[in-house]
């Protein structure tokens, strides 16, 4: 296999393995844990590194995912005495473990080859460069074993325990009433996490892991809210995004994890702005109608309280709501075109439909009754064809 | 280390006072974060600085920080407003929001300098001081634009006080009274992303969110109200930054940002534990205190229950009966007996008028009168 294959290889595969547990984090609105724990991990890794002096080694990688879920249980700790609240605990946590470890290694800079950076960016192009020999023979790069196993690992554990995370995901009391301690599930999440940070770290760096983590789980949940598509489109957009990211970084001959994150970066924002019916366009669009057709409403209601001709030109009713000229003339056109009103020489005046309509809306307005609006939800859907 | 050197090593003294102006200024304003419970901004900002900085150096390929920090305000203003925009117009939560803008914007920004590392530009060593902060690269010009910042920033919030205290407590009240809501939260925003700029160069981008809220969460263990909790919190930080630049001057190879946010890290801390109010030792030395009050009332309470029957009240009855009531012990006897409640002689114990009036008006004494 040559180096740019392997390098794509482990992206992608890093790529899916962080999007797994990613989805769950967003929805169980604990995205910014990934971030503290890819910050708390360094003490671990440090004091792996000096007992070991490698940093491929499966200790190294159980210490620091020890010190991830250390961070997780003094979040909590420090939540549960009520003092703070949640996101001030994990800002008060990673900063500190972070600082112990930049300190350790200033501390140790003769004898620990090991750089803050290397930590938070890491560098995929030196990856393949660390290979696995087993044998004697060369097995490909350390790094794409270990996460490939990592994935199976978390493949295996959203297979088999896939109901009780959905539903301790979305109903903790149900599933906490059913017998499924939320607790284990938590930090069964937590420790997967915390392995998959530090498995990638190495690779790809802090910051992309939390990249790789949030974003195709936050642009996969604007596309859909099935678990299951949710899962599947955020292993398409980590996956192609890692191998994307690679041919960017390999055009502008720069550092491949940011090229990653730019071009999840590039594709969220596509998706957030032109996501159909959640993306920002679409929620504008929908905004803006929806206030035309209150105001539509609120007009036919004032036409159906003033019956003098003087009150119902044009003009005087733009002056009487107070609205500006351009919403009151597209709402006019908007009831002229639904027959709701007819205007004889600058006189408005209601239709029969537009009568009814009014006093359907009237209904609902005094009795709140849902079953009354019923009807009228079929006379606004013909407003928007 | 002397402590004369503060005076005369101009290194020292200048990042002394650097420090703890940036530390006063974050404590300020980290306060308002930490009540807009908006902690984690200060760590979503610093990041999204990033590419503002590379940007500012791509453009004008000077090195002066005063540019460079301009781009990094810009850059985490955009992020601040992208991170609103997600919140607001998507059902994206916060904590999403803000780890996407940490992690794209980050991203993004290492791109830009891996890419300008690769320029055939000499000038451009030393950016990444802005990833993990150096406090020893900091100059008089600096600390003096720190100071006129702080300054502008301490201006603002004294002319605004009202203005932000209401928004920060009840925004609905605010925008009913007719405040420009839109342009006060602004405003706040504005200057906390002020404060996390200038604290990048000192501290770097992964330790300024402490900077920002730990003397915040510190100040909040000690008081219930705003302007005493953002005056500590600017002593706190101040002191942070104080202690943190002199332990690390002490001892060769301790980089000053992390001490400082140890230091910061220490005071919350403390403040948890000994705060009086709400501190943890003195909650649980209160929770035991109650518990043993409850024990002597019940305790009380049983005897109260034996004795009314009777028409003497201040019979004596044996201890033992006592028994298998599992309030009693020897101590709770004696506590009784100080307090003039009950009489023991040997083996017996005997309610005076006083326990029964106690123990009959137990219950009654919490009813608020009508």
């Amino acid at each position: 296999m040559n180096p740019s294959l392997e390098i794509q290889l482990i992206a992608a595969v890093t790529a899916a393995a962080c999007a797994i547990p990613g989805v769950f984090l967003v929805l169980r609105k604990m995205a910014l844990i990934s971030d503290a724990i890819s910050h708390s991990i360094l003490p671990g890794i440090v004091i792996g590194f000096m007992i070991t002096q490698d940093l491929a080694s499966p200790w190294l990688i159980l210490l620091a995912a020890v010190s991830g879920i250390i961070t997780v249980i003094l979040v909590e700790m420090i939540q549960k005495t009520g003092l703070v609240k949640e996101d001030t605990a994990i800002g008060l946590v990673f900063p500190a473990l972070f600082s112990v470890g930049v300190i350790l290694i200033a501390q140790n800079a003769n004898d620990v080859h090991l750089d803050v950076d290397a930590v938070l960016l890491g560098e995929l192009a030196f990856a393949p460069f660390d290979r696995l020999y087993w044998n004697g023979t060369d097995m490909g790069p350390k790094a794409l074993w270990i996460i490939s196993g990592i994935l199976m690992l978390t493949v295996t554990l959203l297979l088999a325990f896939y109901k009780e995370l959905k539903l301790s995901t979305f109903d903790i009391g149900l599933s906490s009433a059913l017998g499924f301690s939320p607790v284990i599930l938590h930090y069964g999440l937590m420790s997967v996490a915390s392995v998959t940070t530090v498995a990638a770290f190495d690779a790809v760096g802090a910051i992309l892991v939390v990249a790789l983590m949030i974003t195709p789980a936050a642009a996969a949940y604007l596309l859909t809210t099935d678990l299951k598509k949710m899962l599947v489109l955020s292993l398409i957009f980590g996956v192609g995004s890692a191998i994307g990211g690679y041919w960017v970084a390999h055009g502008l001959d720069a550092s491949i994890s940011g090229s990653i994150t730019t071009v999840l970066g590039l594709l969220f924002l596509t998706v957030y702005l032109f996501a159909p019916s959640k993306g920002l366009i679409a929620v504008l669009l929908r905004q803006n109608r929806q206030r035309k057709e209150v105001s539509l409403l609120t007009f036919l209601l004032h036409l159906n309280n003033h019956d003098s001709v003087e009150e119902r030109r044009v003009a005087h009713l733009q002056e009487h709501i107070n609205w500006r000229k351009v919403r009151a003339t597209s709402v006019l056109d908007l009831a002229v075109r639904n027959n709701m009103i007819v205007i004889e020489d600058q006189v408005v005046s209601l239709t029969r439909k537009g009568l009814e309509f009014t006093e359907k809306a009237l209904e609902y307005i005094i009795t709140n009754k849902d079953e009354k609006i019923e009807d009228m939800k079929d006379d606004f859907f013909l407003f928007r064809g | 280390m002397d402590i004369t050197e503060y005076f005369t090593d101009y290194t020292l003294r200048t990042i002394t006072l650097g420090t703890a102006v940036l530390g006063a200024i974050c404590g300020m304003l980290g306060s308002f974060a930490v009540l807009r419970k908006e902690s984690l901004l200060g760590d979503a900002i610093s990041h999204a600085a990033l590419p503002g900085i590379a940007i500012a150096f791509l453009i004008t390929g000077a090195k002066d920080s005063n540019v460079l920090l301009l781009g990094a305000l810009v850059s985490g203003l955009i992020g601040t407003w992208w991170i609103r925009g997600i919140v607001s117009k998507t059902h994206l939560k916060t904590d999403t929001a803000l780890g996407l803008i940490l992690s794209l914007f980050f991203g993004f920004g290492m791109l830009l300098l891996t890419y300008i590392q690769k320029q055939p530009n000499a000038n451009q060593a030393g950016l990444d001081k802005y990833l993990f902060g150096q406090a020893a690269t900091l100059v008089e010009s600096d600390v003096i634009m720190m100071s006129i910042v702080t300054g502008i920033s301490l201006l603002v919030l004294l002319l605004f006080w009202k203005e932000f205290k209401l928004l920060l407590f009840d925004a609905n009240y605010a925008m009913t009274l007719g405040f420009n809501t839109k342009f006060i939260d602004g405003l706040i925003s504005f200057f906390i992303v002020l404060a996390i700029v200038i604290g990048l160069q000192t501290v770097g981008v992964v330790l300024m969110s402490a900077m920002l809220l730990a003397p915040a969460a510190a100040a909040r263990q000690w008081t219930n109200s705003l302007s005493v909790m953002v005056l500590l919190a600017a002593i706190f930080g101040m002191f942070s930054g104080v202690f943190g630049t002199a332990i690390s001057a002490s001892q060769p190879n301790l980089s000053t940002g992390p001490v400082i946010v140890l230091v910061a890290t220490v005071f919350v801390v403390f403040s948890f534990i000994f705060s009086p109010g709400r501190g943890i030792l003195f909650k649980q030395i209160r929770l035991l205190r109650n518990r043993r009050e409850l024990e002597l009332q019940k305790t009380l309470y049983f005897m109260y229950s034996i004795v009314r029957k009777h028409e003497d009240t201040s019979r004596p009855h044996a201890i033992r009966i006592l028994n298998n009531f599992q309030g009693f012990t020897k101590n709770t006897l004696s506590q009784l007996e100080q307090k003039h409640w009950i009489t023991i002689q040997g083996t017996n114990w005997s309610l005076t008028d006083l326990g029964f009036d106690t123990a009959s008006n137990l219950y009654n004494t919490y009813i608020p009168e009508t």
